[in-house]
């Protein structure tokens, strides 16, 4: 497993592993040790929209992990987030026992409504927690590995596999927006009550799951870290920039392409899995191809092939998000795309980009050994 | 019953006999054996009965004016392009014309195209490190590692191409000639038994020219290497043996002062540039 361990032995790791726990620290404790009163008290609300945020960084991360190294833009990574984030909501359902509305002892109150009366079969087993975490990974995991199988080896590649991907994400919602699909339909999975027998509503469950959502976030960046700081890390980038050249060398780069996809779908499944319980909704809208192109957006706000650019660009994007909406909600698809032109004009590297611009100015030590080829020392 | 039939056919070598760590077998021969090799493209022959054997550890030379069949040739050994007619041998063992691309890369046949392709985005070291012949599927290469052997092996190549100094740069940022030295590290990284290496100094000044030179030269008894290329005096600093390929076929074999004093090159060359006058 020395692989897994090679990151921490990385100076970007270390610095990015000790911001975030120095922050979900702090956070944690001006929300609990503070008075409600007191000016430097965090809100359960913030709180909450922080770890939304978190959750929002962890899909970046796996957005970045294969359109930063392995040169695959995908459209449709909501898709996987979606499946994930539908798993924990079918578990959070099914948690609800006889409290909903209808007080239906073991179906869902849209089942009842619909004039359900027993369990689709693929409702089965999601009572049982091990089982939904379960399906959170191999839901999204699955899907990618069929999809990626298909696709990867009749070698499609480029704009037209950005293509399908946004048909996948679309047929998906599509899909789920049907009620006989047992999803609820456009309303969605709501109205959760518990998690694990935590109360959802409770300020420590919200802060547990804030700190489940950065631990995650830390174990996800660990584990792309590793993938992209391993030799196979170093195919992967080989054959996003001379895809020929890297089969002549022997290596079956449809295979690669396949696992480090499937691997991406399952982070971004933990990523929706953990954003259910905050926002306290699944719903279709998860699917629509318009946030899938978000994600893209932010981590190329933030900077390709870095892992912690997609980070920055996925909580910095959604900050002002939450900031716009609130001001002038009309505006801020605009002002996204402005955005996004913006940075691809003068900042064609991201804001992570300018960061290790301005780290080498001030270090400006060793040989200039970047994020990317990171290779020789540590192997 | 192979094994009958085997013994049968006196004219090989047995397959049980060869050793089996090498499975290129040149006890008996040369290394590459191509005869009466005959290609041709909608009815023009751009390979046309030609004959070459190659001895294992030989440096030759290929040269011939544009469209003689050269490429032709190395896409021939290769397995890119199948032949109408005739018989291309590695070794006495095997049919090359019976195997598919890889399989003849695996074998130990390693090509040099004449424009570089180098991971441009990775150092060095870390082409080299991509290009050694260890398993290259998925997982053992997510938990792949160096060992002293691996290391002192791209070391060597290091040395060898002349890229120590550069060993931590990005390849993107090699000049055009260091690209080709590090491409041909990349096919030795490969241990390849026979390198083909089609125009390596296009476009280099006189001290690259030297180098690759001295490179090429160096690998020659450890590998048998083909070179085609038409600066001639670079062919006159490496060869001990040219081939004249002219309108696919063989037009003269030699050193390279009994080739140039050849008529019939005289001929083809002199021609050639007064066309081009
Ligand atoms: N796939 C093909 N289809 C048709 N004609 C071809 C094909 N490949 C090569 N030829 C022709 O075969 C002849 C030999 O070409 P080849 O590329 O082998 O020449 P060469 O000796 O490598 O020339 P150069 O010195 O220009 O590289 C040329 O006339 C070429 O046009
Ligand atoms: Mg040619």
């Amino acid at each position: 497993m020395h692989w897994l361990g090679r990151p921490f032995q990385e100076r970007s790791t270390q610095r990015f592993l000790g911001i975030l726990i120095v922050a979900l620290a702090v956070v944690t404790v001006l929300n609990l040790a503070l008075p409600a009163g007191h000016p430097l008290h965090v809100s359960t609300y913030t709180v909450t929209l922080l770890g939304k945020y978190l959750s929002y960084a962890l899909l970046a991360v796996a957005v970045d992990l294969v359109w930063g190294y392995l040169g695959i833009l995908s459209l449709g990574h909501g898709a996987f987030f979606a499946l994930g984030g539908y798993a924990m909501g079918m578990y959070l359902m099914r948690q609800i026992g006889d409290r909903g509305v209808y007080g239906h002892p073991v179906l869902p109150d849209f089942m009842v409504f619909l004039n359900w009366d027993s369990l689709p079969w693929y409702w089965q087993g999601f009572d049982m927690a091990w089982f939904a975490f379960a399906m959170v990974l191999l839901a999204p995991g699955v899907l990618a590995l069929v999809f990626g199988f298909l696709a990867f080896r009749s070698r499609v590649t480029g704009v037209y596999l950005s293509i399908i991907t946004q048909a996948l994400t679309f047929a998906l919602m599509l899909a789920f927006f049907r009620n006989e699909m047992g999803f609820g339909g456009n309303n969605g999975l709501t109205d959760f009550k518990e998690l694990l027998g935590f109360n959802l509503r409770s300020d420590v469950t919200r802060v547990g799951l804030f700190i489940a959502s950065g631990v995650a976030l830390a174990l996800g960046y660990i584990v792309c870290r590793a993938i992209v700081g391993s030799k196979l890390g170093r195919v992967c980038i080989a054959s996003r920039d001379a895809e020929a050249r890297t089969r002549f060398l022997g290596y079956r780069v449809e295979r690669v392409q396949l696992f480090v996809f499937v691997v991406s779908a399952m982070l971004a499944g933990v990523a929706g899995a953990l954003y259910v319980p905050q926002v306290g909704i699944i719903n279709p809208s998860e699917f629509s191809p318009l946030f899938s192109i978000e994600i893209v957006v932010w981590v190329a706000l933030g900077g390709r092939a870095t892992l912690y650019g997609a980070v920055i660009g996925a909580i910095l994007v959604n900050y002002a998000k939450t900031v716009f909406t609130g001001v002038m909600p009309e505006a801020w698809l605009f002002a996204l795309g402005g955005l996004f032109v913006l940075v691809t004009v003068l900042l064609p590297k991201g804001i992570a980009g300018l960061l290790a611009w301005r780290f080498k100015r001030s270090e400006s030590s060793g040989p200039g050994h970047g994020d990317l080829t990171a290779g020789e020392a540590t192997t | 019953m192979n094994i009958l039939k085997e013994l049968a056919n006196r004219d090989r070598v047995f397959d049980f006999l060869a050793p089996a760590d090498s499975p290129v077998d040149v006890r008996h021969g040369p290394i590459l054996y191509m005869e009466n090799v005959t290609v041709s493209f909608d009815g023009f022959k751009a390979i046309d009965n030609l004959n070459l054997t190659i001895d294992d550890g030989e440096l030759r030379c290929i040269i011939g004016p544009n469209g003689a069949g050269k490429t032709t040739m190395m896409d021939i050994i290769t397995g890119k392009t199948r032949p109408d007619a005739g018989q291309v041998w590695f070794g006495t063992r095997h049919d090359l014309l019976t195997m598919k691309e890889p399989e003849i890369a695996h074998l130990g046949i390693g090509r040099k195209f004449q424009k570089p392709t180098v991971f441009e985005a990775l150092t060095v070291f870390e082409n080299l490190e991509l290009a050694m012949s260890v398993d290259k599927r998925v997982i053992p290469t997510l938990t792949a590692r160096l060992n002293g052997e691996m290391r002192d092996r791209i070391d060597e190549v290091l040395v060898m191409t002349g890229l120590v100094a550069q060993r931590h740069q990005l390849a993107g940022i090699l000049s055009h000639g260091q690209k080709q030295w590090l491409e041909i590290g990349m096919l030795i990284m490969q241990r390849p038994r026979l390198l083909l290496v089609d125009e390596p100094v296009a476009g280099m000044t006189e001290q690259e020219m030297e180098r690759t030179a001295e490179l090429l030269t160096g690998l020659a008894g450890k590998q048998s290497v083909v070179v085609v290329e038409h600066d001639m005096g670079f062919v006159r600093s490496i060869a001990r043996k040219v081939t004249v390929l002219h309108q696919g076929s063989v037009l003269a074999e030699g050193s390279m002062d009994q080739v140039q004093s050849d008529p019939r090159v005289i001929e083809v060359y002199l021609g050639e540039s007064e066309e081009a006058a």
